[in-house]
């Protein structure tokens, strides 16, 4: 099935229950599969009139206990910003898909990873963060679409999934975990379904104009943000055991890097892959401890530079930080990789 | 090692997409990785279509066949003279004469052409030329599987019409006489 389809299908298995979006390339499969799927499955499906209503509605359904989606892709995404503070701000559970589309602007419909700022640093205002889950193949998207549901529910957070237009519109062989929509979701003491039954009021705001209490509010959200920094940091380690040259790359780069990487090894020289599965907490430690046989890493992201900024504090100048990007839809050949690190590891030798 | 690198092309409606997916999806049943890409965007709305596909032992990186494809099988003239140079040296490239008045100008490949339009109206059915080539390309390379094809044509057309399944069933056929490899590809199936 193809990468959309297989996040939506995964959505539904994760106990997805309501779905809002409107269409944007390369992202059409999700709402055109959920469109058709999720009502079937008792769920249900609204095309907004706009991105910006959208991520409102998403609000609202999640304030209500509803376990809700948008997806949206690269331009749609900066629409939604501010709606994405809400979430973060009321600290609502839910699920964010950006299918990223070259930039900035409205860019291009090629497959990009130019969103990496907009998915780690956030486009709306104020100190918050919000987990980012970067699948490579379609198997770890469906399972990392269910993942996201639960990490929602646990951390009270809205969760990013970051697909792109290659793992969007490829297809690979899925298995699907059909058993996840079955896990009980924990008793959400917070959500507004109308006091009904005279119980005490709940509120969910995110105006506090006392500084006092809202500084408060922020201790409280970041204590939130250091713990799952210290408990959901995930990434992949491919061949880095004695790599003198040390990759970094996500998503759909990784694995073109994996063909580059086997390619170096073939041709006799020992290079590794640092795969961040979670871009937002990024996994600094995989860094900390390079291992000795490392001499320089090099960042490949189909953009001009962003990850880069993330892999230089997480390196911390011990050795030098390369980079190489392809941008606006252009995919680098595993050829091109291997022709740089080659340069690299000329330049390290002599 | 097995590593496939294919890259179907032709206009939209040809059936270069749904030929892919045959191929990818056969690939998965006979137990191998495999990815299917197409191409996408504002050439895909009455211009040409192409579809990369990779079918591997070993677990697939890029996704995309630009460069170093082992394969191309084309269905028209202006795909062929976009793609012809995207194969790789000793590789294969499967060519419809019935909308290519050409010759593959390259020595360093294996070139099969194969009046696929004509081919396939000779088992009832002018659009399955699609069918054809992909019986051919069975035929060359002794995969994907005859019954494992069979049952990819379910997932990727449904199980709709048995008319139209028995037809494009006869077009692969036909495709796999026409290169001469019906006894043995049988066997394998």
């Amino acid at each position: 099935m193809k990468g959309n389809e297989a996040l939506a299908l995964a959505a539904i298995h994760g106990g997805c229950t309501h779905f809002f979006g409107y269409p944007i390339t390369p992202q059409n499969e999700i709402p055109e599969f959920l469109a058709r799927e999720l009502p079937k499955a008792g769920g249900l499906f609204l095309q907004a009139e706009s991105e910006i209503a959208a991520v409102n509605m998403l609000y609202g359904a999640a304030a209500a206990g509803a376990r809700a989606m948008i997806s949206s892709s690269s331009p749609g995404l900066a629409l939604m910003q501010e709606g994405i503070s809400m979430l973060a701000a009321t600290e609502i559970p839910c699920v964010i898909v950006n299918v990223m589309r070259g930039g900035p602007g409205l860019g291009g419909i090629q497959p990009a990873q130019s969103d990496y700022f907009q998915m780690t640093r956030g486009g709306g205002n104020g100190d918050y963060r919000i987990i980012s889950l970067a699948p490579a193949t379609l198997q770890e998207s469906a399972e990392m679409m269910q993942e996201a549901f639960a990490l929602a529910q646990k951390y009270r957070t809205p969760v990013f999934i970051v697909s792109d237009g290659m793992l969007g519109q490829m297809m690979e062989p899925v298995e699907l975990n059909k058993s996840r929509s079955k896990e009980r979701v924990a008793e959400q003491p917070w959500i507004l379904t109308g006091h009904h039954n005279n119980r005490s009021p709940r509120t969910i705001k995110s105006l506090r104009l006392d500084p006092a209490e809202l500084e408060i509010h922020n201790l409280r959200l970041q204590e939130k943000y250091k713990r799952i920094s210290q408990a959901e940091v995930r990434f992949e380690a491919y061949r880095e055991v004695d790599a003198e040259l040390l990759f970094c790359a996500f998503g759909s780069t990784a694995r073109i890097v994996k063909n580059s990487v086997d390619d170096l090894h073939q041709k006799g020289y020992r290079a590794g892959l640092i795969r961040p599965q979670t871009l937002w907490p990024f996994p600094a430690l995989a860094f900390r401890s390079l291992p000795k046989s490392c001499r320089s890493v090099i960042c490949v992201e189909m953009n001009c530079g962003q990850m880069l900024d993330d892999v230089k504090l997480a390196v911390e100048g011990r050795v030098p930080v390369h980079f190489y990007g392809r941008c606006g839809g252009m995919i680098p050949e595993p050829e091109e990789l291997t022709a740089r690190a080659l340069d690299i590891l000329s330049g390290d030798s002599q | 090692m097995y590593s496939e690198r294919i890259l179907c092309a032709g206009f939209g409606g040809q059936g270069v997409m749904s030929l892919g997916k045959l191929i990818a999806y056969a690939g998965m049943l006979d137990g191998r990785h495999v990815t299917w890409m197409p191409s996408y965007g504002p050439e895909m709305r009455g211009g040409t279509a192409n579809c990369s596909v990779v079918v591997a032992d070993q677990p697939v990186g890029s996704p995309i066949v630009t460069t170093n494809a082992t394969c191309l099988i084309v269905m028209n003239l202006p795909s062929f003279e976009k793609f012809q140079h995207s194969v790789s040296s000793g590789g294969l490239i499967l060519f419809n004469t019935s909308l290519i008045d050409r010759q593959v100008e390259r020595r360093d490949v294996l070139a099969q052409p194969l009046a696929a339009n004509e081919l396939a109206a000779e088992c009832a059915n002018p659009k399955a030329a699609n069918m054809v080539m992909l019986g051919a390309y069975m035929g060359l390379k002794g995969a994907p599987r005859l019954d494992h094809v069979v049952k990819a044509m379910k997932k990727v057309f449904g199980d709709g019409s048995s008319t139209l399944f028995n037809q494009n069933m006869k077009a692969v056929r036909k495709g796999m006489e026409a290169v001469g490899k019906v006894t043995a590809s049988k066997k394998a199936a």
